[in-house]
């Protein structure tokens, strides 16, 4: 069964991605990233990593993709052109670039040995809350704090290049 | 511990198959926020690829590296994720107060 | 003294600096006399005493080695002096006959500014001081140090007058075509450190008396390039041209450097190297036939000049190659005693000329003077003494000394030196030719200048008179010397069976003595003779009555009723020979031909193709011309579209990762 909803999973977020990617309207790409993003969560909780799975919803979905759709309505962004259009040459090379970037790593993988791995339900004891908060705070604590001083810092760049002149 | 259902190959296919729809996004299309979009996409196919190999460590619990550190490099992702996007969006911000738009192929006062 | 021999240089060089300082603090001239000529002066009391502890004391050489010059791997040269018989004596003559040079130059320049005056005595002093270190040197390297500084000073003091063009030409000829020679003088060093390890005279000494048939090709090779050297700094075939026209420098300069010291000094170091040659026929044969040639050459040249020093200039190149000559059938000693006796007449003769230009107000073509023996007796007197010593009538210097190496290449001949005996005799012809025509020019000069009336203007006539003290002392020092310092020095006692009384023969037998080498050397001491007493009397009358026959040629040619006349018809008569003698053979032009013209085209051909078109337009411009057109196309690289760059990059992540793969 859980192959089964580990494809389905799959699929979605491949077609969801082409949409992403391939449609005009600025909001469908948007949106369409969202339900990649859900797939994505459902893949994580498969293999057993419930708080990954909250964090992608969460943070992800619920945050990042909104302020998306909020710089979207703020500046009233239409959609601007079809994909590959204009730029003959850039979209030929970028297609073939595109796709040799993709084949390398799926050359690598198909020479790797399936490996083995852990399947929900709590099949991954370091899958939930607990472990991941004391690694972070004990073990992987600069890392964490220095993340803290990264977002202030995006959060003060972010407020300077977007204010207006002073006039 | 169950039985083995799902080999990580299957998810780095995956990751694989995003990454080059991420790529194609980012370098055929003229919209700003398109580009951001698959740039998101990128990053999200790299987390997959994280959790792959973080998976295959669980069955091993004495080993060196667990599967912990897989997913806290996902977490840190994300949070890196996240203030890239906060930047990134400001920086368009400007961009349309001065341009008008948010055609990148419009940005190109930086040429010969 | 003798712990101290450094002194003797040094004086003169600390004279040179003082001298230096004296015209840059703008001082007089009286202190700058006091300074220049004192310094010499102290530098000769010094070498007389010198040597006299030498002769008082018992060892052969003494050699003072003050620190280690040059310490590069298995060469080593010791900055040291020696003092033995043979330097022994040329620091005597050098220091004496430079002193007297040095008082007269006090009368000759004193019409020159203060600063002209110090730079003059600076120069002269520094000049000592390197003649002096070339004399004393006990290695090679150092004499080669004097060497360099004599060809310096005389570049220096040839273009004394720089701001006339031809004199400072002069100088700079006078230097390149000794460093031609000194080119070759390098290689012998070079040559001599290869085959036997070491620089130093005695060490070299012991070398090739150790085994003189096995180093007999190094000998060779060795005595050539040093005499090539000679050549140069000796004004001999074929580096001669730049000896006449060094007399544009001040006449006490051509008295000191180019006919008493400095030119003398290829002689000096032959015959300090004369183990070389001993060794080696080859070279010896080399130096005779060279020196003969010389002798003669110039001779011929001088038959015709009309300018005094010109003349003088000829005849002193004429006489090196006598004394080349003489060391070229080993015959060593002889030449080193016509280097002294030399050195008196011809600068005797120098400084009388100098006497003459100076009354004539500048004037030194013989053709305008005249009668001047009624204006200038002292002059007159010390001229004609020098005149007969260099003409080679007895008992005068030059007599002894000239007659002892024509003797001695007579004795070549006849014993079949090295199997060269023709060549040998030959030489001795050429050399009695050369003979009777030095006797003939020498004369020719005193009449034309001395004899008849003034043939010169009536302002300069008025103006004539003798020299003041400080010039006419010297010119009598070196008259007596003329007259009888040949004796003194060197009777030929072996003509009266009492060889010991040759005291300079005796005195430098032990420096010149024969190694048993390839072939053997007539006897040049009191050994045994190669001919026999009445043939030496016979050669001895025979040169003799050759030197007279050209004085009395010349006194029919010049004085009496109609002089120059006979000297004229004989010019008419022989038009082309007249004329080739008087362009001294064009051998200038030749050598502007040969060598100066194409080595300005040459200069000119790496200037205007080599340097303009191929480096700078080729290389240069050419390397900014590729940069630039590089730009030109790179920079459309610069597409300033964001997706460009983007594509790119990503181009780049996928060569990485196929080759990192």
């Amino acid at each position: 069964m859980v192959p089964i909803v580990f494809v389905i999973a799959a699929v979605v977020a491949v077609v969801f991605a082409i949409i992403t990617v391939a449609h005009s309207s600025p909001v469908i790409n948007v949106l369409s990233l969202v339900v990649v993003f859900f797939a994505m969560a459902a893949i994580f909780a498969l293999l057993g990593m419930d708080f990954l799975a909250a964090v992608q919803i969460i943070v992800y979905s619920g945050a990042i993709l909104v302020l998306f759709l909020f710089v979207i309505m703020l500046l009233n962004i239409r959609s601007v052109e079809r994909l590959g259009s204009g730029r003959r040459v850039q979209a030929l090379l970028g297609t073939v670039v595109a796709v040799g970037v993709g084949a390398v790593p799926l050359i690598a993988i198909s020479l790797l040995t399936p490996a083995t791995g852990a399947v929900y339900p709590g099949a991954l004891e370091t899958g939930t809350v607990v472990p991941i908060g004391r690694a972070l705070l004990t073990t992987h604590l600069f890392a964490f704090e220095f993340i803290t001083l990264l977002l202030v810092a995006a959060i003060v760049g972010a407020v300077y290049l977007a204010r207006r002149e002073p006039r | 511990m169950n039985a083995i259902l799902i080999p990580h190959t299957w998810v780095l296919a995956l990751s694989a198959a995003l990454f080059t729809i991420g790529t194609l996004g980012v370098l055929l299309r003229r919209n700003g926020i398109a580009i951001f979009l698959s740039l998101e996409l990128m990053l999200n196919s790299a987390n997959l690829a994280f959790v792959a190999f973080a998976m295959t460590f669980a069955a091993q619990p004495g080993a060196a590296v667990s599967a912990l550190e897989g997913q806290l490099f996902v977490f840190f992702v994300i949070a890196v994720a996240a203030a890239e996007a906060a930047v990134g969006l400001a920086l368009y911000i400007a961009l349309h107060r001065v341009k008008g738009a948010i055609d990148v192929d419009r940005v190109n006062i930086l040429r010969w | 003294m003798l712990g101290n021999l450094w002194l003797i240089p040094i004086l003169c060089l600390a004279g040179a600096v003082a001298c230096l300082a004296l015209g840059l603090l703008r001082a007089r001239k009286p202190i700058i006399s006091v300074v220049g000529v004192g310094s010499v002066g102290l530098a000769t009391v010094a070498a007389f005493a010198a040597l006299a502890e030498y002769l008082g004391q018992s060892s052969e050489v003494i050699r003072n080695s003050y620190f280690t010059w040059i310490a590069a791997g298995e060469f080593l040269v010791d900055a040291s002096l020696q003092l033995d018989r043979l330097s022994a004596v040329m620091i005597a003559f050098v220091t004496f006959v430079g002193f007297l040079i040095h008082v007269y130059s006090i009368g000759y320049m004193h019409s020159e500014t203060d600063r002209g005056y110090a730079r003059y005595f600076a120069y002269l002093n520094l000049f000592m001081f390197s003649m002096l270190v070339l004399v004393l040197g006990s290695n090679l390297p150092v004499l080669f140090v004097g060497w360099e500084g004599v060809g310096l000073c005389s570049y220096l003091l040839i273009g004394y007058y720089y701001e006339q063009e031809y004199c400072a030409t002069a100088g700079k000829k006078a230097f390149i075509v000794n460093r031609i020679g000194d080119f070759g003088f390098l290689l012998a060093i070079f040559a001599a450190f290869a085959a036997f390890g070491t620089t130093e005279f005695l060490d070299l000494r012991d070398a090739i008396a150790a085994d003189p048939g096995g180093v007999r090709t190094a000998a060779t090779l060795i005595g050539l390039l040093l005499f090539v050297g000679a050549i140069g700094k000796s004004a001999q075939l074929p580096l001669y041209v730049w000896l006449p026209d060094a007399m544009a420098g001040p006449t006490p300069v051509s008295a000191l450097i180019h006919a008493a010291t400095m030119v003398t000094a290829g002689v000096y170091m032959v015959a300090r190297t004369n183990f070389f040659y001993q060794a080696s026929p080859t070279a010896m044969l080399t130096v005779a036939v060279i020196g003969g040639l010389t002798a003669v050459f110039a001779a011929t040249i001088g038959l015709v000049q009309n300018d005094i020093k010109k003349v003088l200039a000829y005849s002193t190149v004429s006489q090196l190659g006598y004394m080349f000559l003489g060391a070229g059938v080993g015959a060593f000693i002889a030449a080193i005693f016509h280097v002294v006796t030399h050195a008196f007449f011809k600068a005797c003769l120098f400084l009388g000329s100098g006497s003459v230009i100076h009354a004539c107000g500048g004037e030194q073509d013989m053709r305008k003077m005249g009668g001047l023996k009624r204006h200038m007796p002292v002059t007159y007197w010390t001229f004609v003494a020098a005149t007969l010593a260099i003409a080679g009538i007895p008992v005068f210097a030059g007599f002894v000394s000239k007659d002892e190496i024509l003797a001695k290449v007579f004795a070549a001949g006849a014993a079949d030196l090295n199997h060269f005996g023709r060549i040998y005799s030959l030489l001795w012809v050429l050399a009695l030719a050369g003979a009777f025509m030095t006797a003939f020019y020498m004369f020719r000069a005193v009449y034309m200048t001395f004899h008849g009336d003034f043939r010169g203007g009536h302002e300069v006539e008025h103006h004539l008179h003798e020299s003041p003290p400080s010039m006419t002392l010297p010119l009598i020092v070196l008259g007596a010397l003329s007259v009888v310092g040949g004796i003194l020095i060197g009777f030929p006692g072996q003509l009266f069976h009492q060889p010991d009384l040759n005291r300079i023969e005796a005195f430098l037998h032990p420096v010149m003595a024969p190694i048993a080498a390839v072939g053997g050397v007539p006897g040049h001491g009191a050994g045994p003779h190669a001919v026999s007493l009445s043939t030496e009397w016979t050669l001895v009358i025979g040169s003799v009555l050759v030197a007279v026959a050209g004085w009395m040629v010349a006194r029919r040619f010049y004085v009496g009723a109609e002089p120059f006349a006979p000297a004229r018809r004989l010019a008419e008569r022989f038009p082309f020979v007249h004329t080739l003698l008087l362009d001294k053979y064009r051998v200038d032009e030749l050598y502007d031909a040969v060598v100066v013209r194409p080595i300005h085209g040459l200069a000119r051909f790496l200037w205007k193709v080599v340097d303009v078109v191929i480096i700078d337009t080729l290389f240069v411009n050419g390397s900014a011309f590729v940069v630039e057109l590089t730009g030109d196309f790179l920079r459309f690289l610069q597409t300033g579209n964001v997706r460009n760059y983007a594509l790119s990059v990503a181009l780049g992540i996928l060569i990485l990762a196929v080759v990192l793969w």
